[in-house]
């Protein structure tokens, strides 16, 4: 149970520092925290008391393993964050080219 | 039949990674192969419709696996009525930009990336998988992310790194959602998991968790009302095709279909949901209908606009009745190819400013307005009269009241909108020095919408549309009878 | 600046190194198919190696080798591959050449357990370098794709 909370506060962590924090890649580090915690709550959700990696080989007899779907979700959900997290980079890169600053108080080209 | 299923995602994604190997070499080539392939999907897409439109239910597993392994590409009524509309909008939109989009540099990249938007959409409307959804949800996002960029100019990378940001805590979201699904119910399957709900004794405080992460994940997507903000931003700085595919399908397909899917097949509608779709569906309007009168910018207008137009539809699914979902989903059709046109004829306008007062350019705009006014020969006349009827009929006076109001809101701002194109008495604007004048296809695709958006009426009719309509809505109403059907059609 | 680069030093051992970094990437995305590794995982090293490659012997050196549309080529290419295979093995042989590969011996090779990690290298090493180049090169000068 600690460890469910101890995740929410991850996935807490990660949405303060998206909404509180002016600055681009801060923004970015906080959308890369939020990405962890869930990777990590999928994890947890597919683990079971005692039991090793599903792991399947000739010689060896599995008899209690953790569920392999959630792990098989969270490979491709970090490689859809590595994508994401790689064009906001590219973004702000342009960003910081064109206003000279990664303040998001000073980049306020668009109201409303 | 349901062996082509698979081709809805596999053609556009072989259109996207062609396109780039021909960049430099032969720029027609990029034209034509992604024509081909919104050509070939279209045509795959009215195939499947008509097929499908008795209500058949077509399965095809990925990989010869059964279905509690593998994942299964499930289309009914609904998905292949949202197919039909996706891929032909799409079709026009790439029409047009054959040569609206010349005057970038690197149209490859914009061609590309339309094909995995493509991709993406076609493979959220197949798919039977949850966690497959939220696949192509990403992988439509951001493509669209790069897209809303493509201006390169100071405010639309500012305004694609706030929607890129926003959409992606949403993603998020819907992902946490799925995650405690999955931890509750062991399967991803969405029939799978409609069935063992169903099962299950008591799923209350569980459903409920999940059913707000979704409202929040999926209405970003939407622009839903308090999610709304990113909308007029990311319009008013980006190739005008990017806000015509964006309003005309993506907000439509992954917010609208994705809840109504979700909330309806595999959760089973709750009225206490409804009221929450209600309440959110009247902010909408209402907000979505005062911001547009403060607005100078026309595609800040029409975005504002739109988020208005999909308080309507958000209204229909709420009030849920037989008839509502059945001016809902004709609201669906009506809106993506008016408010497309009306982008379309923004982009036209804003190149060739000599075009403005022209018939071609005036007349397509006034019909695109006309439809979503509600001015009545036209097809958005029909559905939102059967929304505010069937308003009336479950007994919601007061929402009817307010869609009437609104209703005649949206005629105020669209004619400050088009007062200047149509009736100013001022001379024409000068074209541009060296503008050859119109080109064929971007004409040809404005007067196409045009003619469907007065004509959509006809879908009414008793003819083969209407009956997908029907199947669309029964598939809706049907409620957790989805999870049979899938599940039926698999022995 | 005479000399482009790091010392005499480093881009011998680099020459040296650089084709068992590159067999090591092919290993492990072999590997992944019974044990750890992977095609993500081997295409990582792949992109590390260039990276590499353009740390030690400078920016223009590493360029002239791998120009932006060779990357985007293979990258496409790659994909390219991945979805026909992956293709074949979906609809059962009911594409093109689908049936002499699902069932010729010979054609054994182009299995999911060879064609698919080595695709995904393909695309995970030239695209993530692509990146890395889209990065660096970004601030320098915005015309880098149209050469």
């Amino acid at each position: 149970m600690v460890t469910y909370i101890l995740c929410l506060m991850l996935f807490c962590v990660g949405l303060y520092c998206v909404l509180r924090k002016r600055n681009l890649i801060k923004i970015i580090i906080g959308i890369g925290i939020m990405g962890y915690a869930v990777n990590l709550f999928i994890i947890l959700a597919g683990y079971r008391a005692q039991s090793r990696a599903p792991i399947y080989a000739n010689d060896q007899i599995v008899a209690r393993m953790v569920d392999p779907l959630p792990q098989a979700m969270v490979m491709t959900s970090i490689v859809l964050e590595l994508s994401v997290t790689l064009i906001l980079i590219a973004i702000a890169i342009r960003i910081y080219e064109k206003y000279g600053t990664f303040d998001i108080t000073k980049i306020n080209k668009l109201k409303g | 039949m349901a062996d082509l299923i698979q081709y809805l995602i596999i053609v556009p994604l072989a259109a996207a990674f062609l396109i780039p190997l021909f960049a430099k070499k032969a720029r027609w080539l990029c034209q034509v192969l992604a024509q081909a392939g919104v050509l070939i999907i279209t045509a795959l897409s009215f195939a499947i419709a008509l097929y499908v439109k008795d209500g058949l239910t077509l399965i095809y597993n990925v990989g010869r696996w059964p279905v509690p392994t593998g994942i299964s590409l499930v289309v009914d009524s609904l998905s292949a009525f949202m197919l039909v509309i996706s891929n032909f909008v799409m079709l026009v939109i790439v029409l047009y930009s054959n040569s609206y989009i010349k005057k970038y540099s690197d149209t490859w990249k914009h061609y590309s990336l339309l094909m995995m938007v493509v991709s993406g959409v076609n493979g959220v409307l197949v798919t039977g998988d949850i966690f497959n959804l939220y696949v192509f949800l990403e992988i439509a996002s951001i493509a669209v992310y790069a897209l809303f960029a493509f201006g390169l100019r100071k405010e639309s990378f500012e305004a694609a790194f706030k929607y890129a940001v926003m959409s992606t805590v949403a993603s998020t979201f819907v992902l946490l959602g799925i995650a405690v699904l999955y931890s509750y119910v062991s399967t991803l399957n969405m029939a799978g998991i409609a069935s063992a709900l169903t099962a299950k004794e008591q799923s209350g405080s569980v459903i409920k968790f999940v059913t707000v992460l979704f409202l929040m994940g999926f209405g970003l997507k939407a622009a839903l009302v308090p999610f709304h903000s990113w909308l007029p931003d990311a319009y008013s700085e980006s190739p005008a095709t990017v806000p015509a595919i964006s309003s005309g399908i993506l907000i439509k397909v992954l917010g609208v279909y994705t809840l109504g899917r979700i909330l309806f097949n595999v959760f089973g509608m709750q009225p206490a949901v409804s009221h929450i779709l209600l309440a959110l569906a009247v902010m909408s309007m209402v907000l979505g209908g005062i911001m547009a009168f403060g607005q100078t910018n026309v595609r800040r207008l029409l975005g504002y606009s739109s988020i208005s137009q999909i308080g309507y539809i958000f209204l229909a699914l709420g009030v849920g009745t037989k008839l509502a979902l059945v001016g809902g989903l004709f609201h669906i059709l009506n809106h993506s190819i008016s408010k497309s046109l009306l982008f379309l004829n923004v982009g036209l306008v804003e190149d060739h400013p000599d075009m403005a007062k022209k018939p071609v350019n005036a007349f397509t705009a006034l019909a695109g307005a006309m439809s979503i006014c509600g001015v009545p020969p036209t097809g958005g006349f029909w559905s939102k009269l059967i929304i505010i009827i069937a308003c009336i009929e479950a007994g919601h006076i007061a929402l009817a009241f307010i869609a009437v109001v609104v209703s005649i809101f949206t005629i105020a701002y669209y004619f400050r909108a088009l007062t200047p194109v149509l009736f100013s008495q001022g001379k024409a604007a000068e074209a541009r020095p060296g503008a050859k004048g119109m080109p064929f296809s971007m004409g040809f695709a404005v007067i196409l919408l045009a003619v469907i958006s007065v004509a959509s009426g006809v879908v009414l009719m008793p003819n083969a549309a209407n009956a997908l309509l029907t199947g669309a809505v029964n598939i809706l109403i049907g409620g957790t009878g989805y999870a049979s059907a899938a599940m039926g059609a698999l022995r | 600046m005479i000399q482009k680069g790091m010392s005499v030093i480093v881009k011998t051992v680099t020459k040296i190194t650089l084709g068992f970094i590159l067999l090591y990437a092919v290993y492990i995305s072999l590997n992944g198919h019974t044990g750890p590794g992977g095609g993500f995982a081997g295409g990582v090293i792949v992109a590390l190696s260039f990276v590499h490659i353009m740390l030690v012997f400078g920016k223009e050196m590493a360029l002239k080798r791998l120009r932006s549309y060779v990357l985007r080529g293979l990258t496409c290419a790659g994909a390219l591959i991945f979805l026909y295979a992956a293709t074949v093995k979906f609809s059962g042989g009911c594409v093109p050449f689908g049936a002499f590969l699902e069932k010729s011996v010979s054609c054994r090779l182009f299995n999911s357990e060879i064609t698919l990690p080595f695709c995904e290298m393909l695309i995970i090493g030239a695209g993530l370098f692509a990146i890395f180049v889209a990065l660096v090169l970004l601030s320098k000068s915005d015309r880098y794709d149209s050469e």
